[in-house]
C-alpha cells in the first residue's frame, strides 16, 4: 500500500537520485528500510518523516555511532529543510552520501557536520566540545581540559592553514585531501569501515 | 693389544701423571677401536688368535666366574680355559679378582662374555699391562722407547728363521695396521683440540675481564691487551709476528702472583719473556710450557684464579640449574671458554652455551659498581645474546634452539648484504641537548596512549608532519615509548587508527635500529596478520613495513615463521579480489597496488635462502612471472628484483626457464628504467649460468640491448649487472658471435680501466670467454686491451685474479699476443700469483701460465729467468686441490718440453710427487698427470723412477676410463714408460695389454699409434726372454 501512497513521490525521487551513484533498486531499498521505520517509530501521520529521537536510535543501532552531540548534528545535517524532521527524500539523499558518496560528497557532509552555528567555519569552541570526550578521564577535570586544549592546539595548528583561529571549508577541504584520516577528525560520522572501504584520495 | 695402544695409553697417563686413564672422547674412541680389533680378531684371524702370548695379561677384574659358560672349567673362585698351551697351562685363569690371559683367542672370548662390562675391562688391561706388546711378542722385541714403531720389531721377526716367527709377523703386521689406524684416530682428535683462533682468544679474554677487578671475589686483579690496535684478522700481534702463528699479548695481574706476560698464539697460551722496556717491546721468547688456554694456564699459575674460577663455575651451574632443567648440562667454565674441545658439529652449541653464558654473565653482573660492561664489550655482541636470553626465557629449549641457529646459519644465502650487520644501538642520552621535536613527539605519544580513537588520529595525523626520515624523529618516536603504542594499534580494530599507525611505521622502519626494535617488540607477528584484512591498503601499508623491516636475518626468519610468505605470495594474487565489473579499473589499480607492495615485501624477504624456498613452495614463481607481464613499471622492479635474489637457486632458474620468464626480463631490459634495467641485468646474470638460458636470451633478442646498455658507463650498479650478463651470456659461442657483431667487445676493452672492482670481475670474466675464438683474440689486441689486462695481474681481489689469470692465458694462445704479454713481464706476474693463498687463483694462473710457455719464444730461457720459479711448481704437486693439481699438472708438461728445465724439476723431485698422485679417480686431473708423466720420461732414468714409485700400475687403469683425452694421455705415457723393461712386466701383470688392444682401433690416431707403440715394446720383451731362454 505504500507503493500506490507514494507513487508519485517515487518518481521525484529517482529523478533526484539519477544523478547520484546511487541504483533505483537501492533507492526502493532505503525507501522500503525507511517506512518500516517510520512505522516502527510511530511517528506523526502528516509529516510521514523521522522525529530526531528515531533518528538517533537507528544511527546508534545500525551505524554504530554513540556520540550524543555527533548524532545530533548528523541528524540536522540530513536534515536540509530544518522542519526537525525527516522525511523520505532527505533520508535518501543523506544515506546515498553516508553510504555511497564521492570523497568531495562526503567531504561536504563531514564540514556540514562538524559546524554547529552555521556561519561555515568550525571554530575553536566548536573543536573543543567535540573533543572534550576524547580523552580517557585523568586525575583532575582541569588536566583533562588542559589536554584537550593542547589536542585543539595541535589540529588546529595542522588544519587551519590560513591561520585565523578557524577552520574553513577551505582548510578543512586541503587538510583532508592531503591526508584521507582526518576526514572525520572531530569523532566518527561516517559509518565504520567496516561497512565501506576507506578509499584514498585519487 | 697394539704398540699404539701402548703409546697413546702411556701419553695419556703421562700427560695426567697417572696411571689411569681420563675419561676423556680420545681415551674412549681408542678403547672402542683396541676392542673393535680384538672382538674380531678370533673371527678374522683365527690362526694368529691361537698363539700363545709370551707373558700373560694380567689385571683385575670385577668379573664373576659365574658369568663364563662353556669351554671354560668354573669353580666357586677361579675359572679355567679348556684350551691349554702346549705346556697344558690353561689360557685364561680367573682367581677373582685377579685374571691372565694368553692368547687373543682367549681375550676375544673375554670380551664377548664381559658384554657391557667390556669397556671397563678393557681400560683395566690397559691400565695394568704396560707395554702389552712385551708381554705378547715377547720381551725381545720390545726395545720400545719413545720412537720404537712396530717397523723394528717386524725387521726382526724376518730376521729370524724360526719358523713360528710367521705366526708371529702376522700379528706383528696386525698389530702395526691397529697402530696406524688408532694414530690417525689419535691424531684426529688432537688437531682438534690444540688449535686456537682470534675469536676464541677474543672471547676468553673478554670473558675473563668481566671477572677482574679489585676484591676477593674476582678471579683476576686485571687483564689487558698489550696492544689496542686490532688488525682486520683480529690479530693484535704485530704482523712479523702473526707469522709464527701469535694472536696477542696479555697482561695479566693474578691475585697472587706477579703480573703475568703472556702469548696467545694458534699453537696455544705461554708465558713469554715480558716487557722489556717501558716503550712496551715485548720479549717474544717463550718461558714456559704451551697450555691450551687462557683458562688452563692461569689455573696453572695462580691458586687464587683457579679458586675463585671454581666459585663461579657453582655459581653459573645454579643459574643454569634455574633457567633450564637439565642440571647435567651444567656448564663447566672451562667448556664454555674453550669450545674447540668439541668436534665441529657439537662445537657450535658449545659456543651457543658459551655465548648464553657470556650473556648472563653481564647480567648478573651489571649491577656492581666495579664492572663497565657497557665500555668492555661491543655492543652487537651483547645485543645478540640479550636477545637469545630472552627468547632462552620464553621457555624455547636450547637444544632445538642452537639446532635451528645452526640451520638458520647454513640456510642464509649468500646475498646476504651487509646491512646485516647489527649497528651499535645508541639511545640518546637523557640529559643531551634534545630537538624541540623530541618534546613535541613526546605529547603527541601522550594522545595516542591516553586518548581514544579521534584523540588518536589526529596525533597519528600530526605525527606524520614530521619529518620522518629525520633520524632524531624516529629515535625519539622511539626514546618515548611511542613505538609499542604504534605496535599495540594495529591489534585494535580501529581500521583508522591501524592505517595511522602503519603509514608511520612505514616511514620510520626506515631506520635500521628501528627495524630491530620493531622486531624485538614482536611486531611481525601483528604485520604479518594485517596482511590477512580485507582492507587493501592496510595491506598496502603492511608488506610495506615488512619489505622494510625485514632487511635482516632475524626479522626474515620471523616472516618466515608466521607464516608471513605464503600471505605475501597470495597478495600478488590480484586477480583474486578484483570486484564488480563495473569498478573493475577502481578495483584493478588498487590490486595492483596490493600485488606491489607484495612483491615489495617479498623481495626483501627472499634474501634468505629458507624463504626463497617458502616463496617457491607457495607458488609465488607463478605468480611473479605473471606480474612480469603487466607493463607498471614500479611493480616491475620488485618483482624483478625478487626473481634476481631467487635466481641464485637452482629450482628457481628450473622454473624461470619453464615459465617463459627471460622473455619478459629480455624484453624489460628495453625499459626507460634503469633500476628495472639493472635486476633485469642481474637476473639474466643469476640465470644464464645454464646453455638453455643462454640460448633463450640470445633468441629472444636479449644480447643486442646488453651491448648497448655497455656504452652508458655512469650507473655503475647497472654497468655491473650488465657485464655480469654479458660475462655468462658469452660462454656460449653463438653469443660470443653476436656480442662481436654489436660491437660489445670494443667497449669491454674500453671497460678494462677506471672502473670499480664489480665490474671488472664481470668485464675480465667476458673477455675471457670471448677470447677462446680467434677473431676475438685479435681484436681485443687491436683494441689495446692486453696491457690493461696485464695490469689487472697485480690486484688482489680473488674472483678478479681468477678471471684475468683466464683472460690473459686465452690471449696468450696468440703468439702475436704473447709477444705483447711477454714484453709487459705478464708471465713473471702469472708465475708469482701461483703462490697465491687462494687455491682457484693458483689454478687458474697454472692453467693460463700453459699457452704462455706453448707460445712464448725462448720459453725455456724465460721460464729458467724465474729464481725459485720451477722449485715453486713442483711444490704446488703437495696441494690437496684437484683443479690446482691439474692445472699444474699441465704446466709442467709444458715446461718439460725443454730439456733442460726438466732436468731442473727432476731435481726437484717431479717424479715421486707425480707418481704420488697416480691414484686418483678424477678424469681431469688423470689426463693432464698422464701427460706430464709421459713428458717428464723424456729425461735420465725418470722411466724407471716413475716405476720405482709404482706410478705404473694405476695408469693402466687409466685406461678403463671412459675419457677419449684421458686414454690419449696415458697411452702416450704408458708407451714412453714402457721403454723400460720393467714398467713392461708391471703393464703386463696389470692387464694393460687386453686394454691397449682395444685402444689400436680406436679412430685417435695418436692414441692408435701410443697404444700400439707400447705393444710392440712388450712385446719385442717378451721375444726378448724367450730368445734368451731358447738359446
Amino acid at each position: 500500500f505504500f507503493l500506490c501512497k507514494y507513487y508519485a513521490f517515487f518518481k521525484s525521487l529517482f529523478k533526484v537520485c539519477s544523478h547520484e551513484n546511487v541504483k533505483k533498486s537501492e533507492v526502493e531499498c532505503l525507501l522500503r528500510v525507511f517506512h518500516s521505520l517510520v512505522e516502527k517509530a510511530n511517528v506523526r501521520l502528516n509529516n510521514f518523516g523521522l522525529d530526531r529521537n528515531a533518528f538517533r536510535a537507528i544511527l546508534h543501532s545500525i551505524f554504530g555511532m554513540t556520540d550524543d552531540m555527533l548524532m545530533n548534528r548528523v541528524f540536522f545535517a540530513f536534515d536540509k529543510d530544518n522542519d526537525n524532521c525527516i522525511n523520505a527524500k532527505e533520508w535518501v539523499k543523506g544515506l546515498s552520501v553516508f553510504l555511497r558518496g564521492t570523497f568531495e560528497e562526503k567531504l561536504k557532509f563531514c564540514f556540514e557536520v562538524y559546524y554547529l552555528n552555521g556561519d561555515g567555519y568550525i571554530s575553536r569552541e566548536e573543536i573543543f566540545d567535540m573533543l572534550k570526550n576524547s580523552l580517557h578521564q585523568q586525575t583532575s577535570e582541569e588536566e583533562t581540559d588542559e589536554g584537550i586544549k593542547e589536542l585543539v592546539d595541535i589540529t588546529l595548528k595542522k588544519m587551519d592553514y590560513d591561520n585565523d583561529g578557524k577552520i574553513s571549508f577551505a582548510d578543512f577541504e586541503k587538510a583532508v585531501k592531503e591526508e584521507r584520516l582526518l576526514l572525520e577528525v572531530f569523532g566518527p560520522r561516517l559509518p565504520e569501515a567496516k561497512f565501506s572501504e576507506p578509499e584514498e584520495p585519487a | 693389544m697394539g704398540v699404539a695402544l701402548a703409546r697413546s695409553a702411556q701419553w695419556t697417563a703421562a700427560r695426567y701423571g697417572t696411571r689411569a686413564l681420563e675419561t676423556t672422547p680420545l681415551n674412549e674412541a681408542i678403547l672402542e677401536e683396541i676392542m673393535m680389533f680384538v672382538e674380531s680378531f678370533i673371527y678374522k684371524h683365527p690362526q694368529e688368535a691361537k698363539y700363545v702370548f709370551v707373558e700373560p695379561l694380567e689385571w683385575k677384574t670385577n668379573l664373576d666366574p659365574s658369568a663364563f659358560e662353556s669351554g671354560y672349567i668354573v669353580s666357586e673362585t677361579t675359572v679355567k680355559s679348556e684350551e691349554v698351551d702346549k705346556d697344558g697351562q690353561p689360557l685364561l685363569f680367573l682367581s677373582v679378582p685377579h685374571i691372565k690371559i694368553r692368547s687373543f683367542g682367549q681375550l676375544s672370548r673375554f670380551l664377548l662374555t664381559a658384554k657391557d662390562t667390556k669397556l671397563k675391562e678393557a681400560q683395566a688391561c690397559i691400565e695394568a699391562n704396560e707395554g702389552p706388546v712385551t708381554k705378547i711378542l715377547g720381551l725381545d722385541y720390545n726395545t720400545m722407547k719413545e720412537d720404537t714403531s712396530v717397523v723394528n720389531i717386524l725387521d726382526k721377526i724376518t730376521k729370524e728363521e724360526d719358523p713360528a716367527s710367521e705366526i708371529k709377523m702376522k700379528l706383528g703386521k696386525l698389530l702395526e695396521q691397529l697402530d696406524l689406524h688408532l694414530l690417525n684416530h689419535s691424531l684426529r682428535h688432537i688437531s682438534l683440540e690444540i688449535r686456537l683462533n682470534p675469536t676464541i682468544v677474543k672471547n676468553d679474554i673478554e670473558l675473563l675481564k668481566h671477572f677482574s677487578g679489585k676484591g676477593e671475589q674476582t678471579v683476576l686483579e686485571s687483564i689487558d691487551y698489550t696492544s689496542d690496535y686490532e688488525f682486520s684478522n683480529g690479530c693484535r700481534a704485530p704482523p712479523w709476528r702473526q707469522i709464527h702463528g701469535e694472536i696477542c699479548y696479555v697482561l695479566v695481574k693474578p691475585h697472587d702472583v706477579e703480573t703475568l706476560c703472556i702469548t696467545c698464539s694458534a699453537e696455544g697460551v705461554f708465558l713469554n719473556g715480558g716487557k722489556t722496556n717501558d716503550e712496551g717491546e715485548i720479549n717474544y721468547e717463550r718461558k714456559s710450557e704451551i697450555y691450551k688456554d687462557l683458562v688452563t694456564f692461569l689455573k696453572e699459575k695462580s691458586a687464587k684464579f683457579s679458586e675463585n674460577m671454581s666459585k663461579q663455575d657453582v655459581r653459573f651451574s645454579e643459574e643454569w640449574k634455574k633457567e633450564k632443567e637439565e642440571p647435567k648440562e651444567a656448564p663447566k667454565k672451562e667448556e664454555a671458554a674453550a669450545p674447540r674441545k668439541a668436534l665441529p658439529a657439537s662445537s657450535k652449541s658449545m659456543l651457543e652455551k658459551n655465548q648464553i653464558n657470556f650473556g648472563k654473565s653481564q647480567m648478573t653482573k651489571r649491577l656492581e659498581p666495579s664492572l663497565n660492561w657497557k665500555a668492555t664489550i661491543d655492543f652487537k655482541e651483547h645485543k645478540s645474546l640479550l636477545r637469545d636470553i630472552q627468547e632462552e626465557k620464553r621457555g624455547g629449549r636450547l637444544e632445538s634452539k642452537s639446532a635451528e641457529k645452526i640451520e638458520e646459519m647454513i640456510s642464509e644465502s649468500s646475498s646476504e648484504s651487509e646491512e646485516d650487520e647489527e649497528p651499535p644501538d645508541h639511545r640518546q642520552e637523557a640529559n643531551a641537548d634534545l630537538p624541540s621535536e623530541y618534546w613535541q613527539i613526546q605529547k603527541l605519544v601522550k594522545y595516542l596512549k591516553g586518548g581514544n580513537q579521534t584523540a588518536t588520529v589526529i596525533a597519528l595525523c600530526s605525527m606524520k608532519d614530521f619529518n620522518l626520515a629525520q633520524e632524531t624523529c624516529q629515535l625519539a618516536i622511539r626514546d618515548v615509548g611511542g613505538l609499542e603504542v604504534l605496535i599495540n594499534l594495529l591489534d585494535t580494530d580501529e581500521v583508522k587508527c591501524k592505517i595511522g599507525s602503519l603509514k608511520i611505521l612505514k616511514e620510520i622502519s626506515h631506520n635500521p635500529q628501528i627495524r630491530r626494535n620493531i622486531v624485538d617488540l614482536g611486531g611481525l607477528p601483528i604485520l604479518v596478520n594485517i596482511l590477512d584484512s580485507p582492507h587493501k591498503s592496510l595491506k598496502c601499508l603492511a608488506a610495506e613495513t615488512i619489505a622494510n623491516v625485514a632487511k635482516f636475518r632475524r626479522a626474515r626468519r620471523a616472516v618466515r615463521r608466521h607464516g608471513g610468505i605464503t600471505k605475501l605470495v597470495a597478495l600478488l594474487d590480484c586477480a583474486q579480489n578484483s570486484g564488480e565489473p563495473a569498478q573493475s579499473s577502481l578495483y584493478d589499480a588498487r590490486d595492483v597496488e596490493v600485488a606491489r607492495c607484495g612483491a615489495l615485501a617479498l623481495w626483501s624477504c627472499s634474501k634468505s635462502y629458507a624463504n626463497k624456498e617458502a616463496i617457491r613452495r607457495a607458488g609465488g614463481i607463478l605468480l611473479l612471472a605473471g606480474l612480469l607481464k603487466t607493463s607498471h613499471e614500479n611493480m616491475l622492479i620488485p618483482v624483478v628484483g625478487t626473481l634476481q635474489e631467487c635466481a641464485s637457486e637452482e629450482n628457481y632458474r628450473a622454473a624461470i626457464k619453464a615459465e617463459r620468464i627471460i622473455e619478459n626480463l629480455v624484453k624489460n631490459l628495453n625499459s626507460e628504467n634503469e633500476q628495472l634495467q639493472e635486476h633485469c641485468a642481474m637476473a639474466i646474470y643469476q640465470c644464464a649460468e645454464d646453455k638453455e638460458t643462454r640460448d633463450l636470451v640470445r633468441l629472444h633478442g636479449g644480447l643486442k640491448p646488453l651491448a648497448s646498455l655497455l656504452n652508458n658507463t655512469d650507473n655503475k650498479e647497472r654497468l655491473a649487472a650488465v657485464t655480469g650478463a654479458i660475462w655468462k651470456c658469452s660462454i656460449s659461442k653463438e653469443n660470443v658471435t653476436k656480442f662481436r657483431e654489436y660491437k660489445a667487445i670494443e667497449t669491454l676493452v674500453g671497460l678494462l680501466t677506471d672502473q670499480p672492482e664489480e665490474v671488472l670481475v664481470n668485464v675480465v670474466g667476458a673477455l675471457g670467454e670471448c677470447c677462446q675464438e680467434y677473431e676475438n683474440r685479435v681484436l681485443v689486441r687491436k683494441c689495446g686491451g692486453i696491457q690493461p689486462l696485464v695490469n689487472l695481474l697485480v690486484g688482489i681481489n680473488q674472483t678478479l685474479l681468477v678471471n684475468v689469470t683466464k683472460a690473459v692465458g686465452a690471449c696468450a694462445v696468440e703468439p702475436e699476443s704473447m709477444m705483447i704479454i711477454d714484453r709487459l713481464d705478464g708471465v713473471r706476474l702469472l708465475w708469482s700469483l701461483l703462490k697465491n693463498p687462494h687455491p682457484d687463483v693458483k689454478a687458474s694462473a697454472a692453467w693460463a701460465l700453459c699457452p704462455c710457455i706453448q707460445n712464448a719464444k725462448d720459453a725455456g730461457e724465460m721460464v729458467r729467468s724465474f729464481v725459485g720459479g720451477l722449485e715453486l711448481v713442483v711444490n704446488l704437486l703437495k696441494s690437496d686441490n684437484k683443479e690446482v693439481l691439474a692445472s699444474v699438472c699441465a704446466a709442467i708438461t709444458n715446461i718439460a718440453k725443454d730439456q733442460e728445465n726438466l732436468a731442473v724439476i727432476t731435481d726437484h723431485g717431479v717424479v715421486p710427487l707425480l707418481s704420488k698422485l697416480a691414484n686418483t679417480n678424477n678424469d681431469k686431473l688423470r689426463r693432464h698427470l698422464a701427460e706430464a708423466i709421459s713428458r717428464c720420461c723424456m729425461w735420465g732414468r725418470n722411466r724407471v723412477t716413475f716405476g720405482e714409485y709404482k706410478a705404473v700400475a694405476p695408469l693402466v687403469r687409466y685406461l678403463k676410463s671412459n675419457d677419449a683425452n684421458v686414454h690419449r694421455a696415458t697411452a702416450q705415457a704408458l708407451y714412453q714408460l714402457s721403454e723400460d723393461a720393467d714398467n713392461c712386466i708391471t703393464m703386463h701383470e696389470n692387464g694393460a695389454v687386453k686394454l691397449l688392444l682395444d685402444m689400436v682401433g680406436s679412430p685417435d690416431q695418436d692414441l692408435q699409434e701410443a697404444a700400439a707403440g707400447c705393444i710392440s715394446n712388450i712385446r719385442r720383451l717378451a721375444l726378448a726372454t724367450e730368445k734368451a731362454r731358447y738359446t
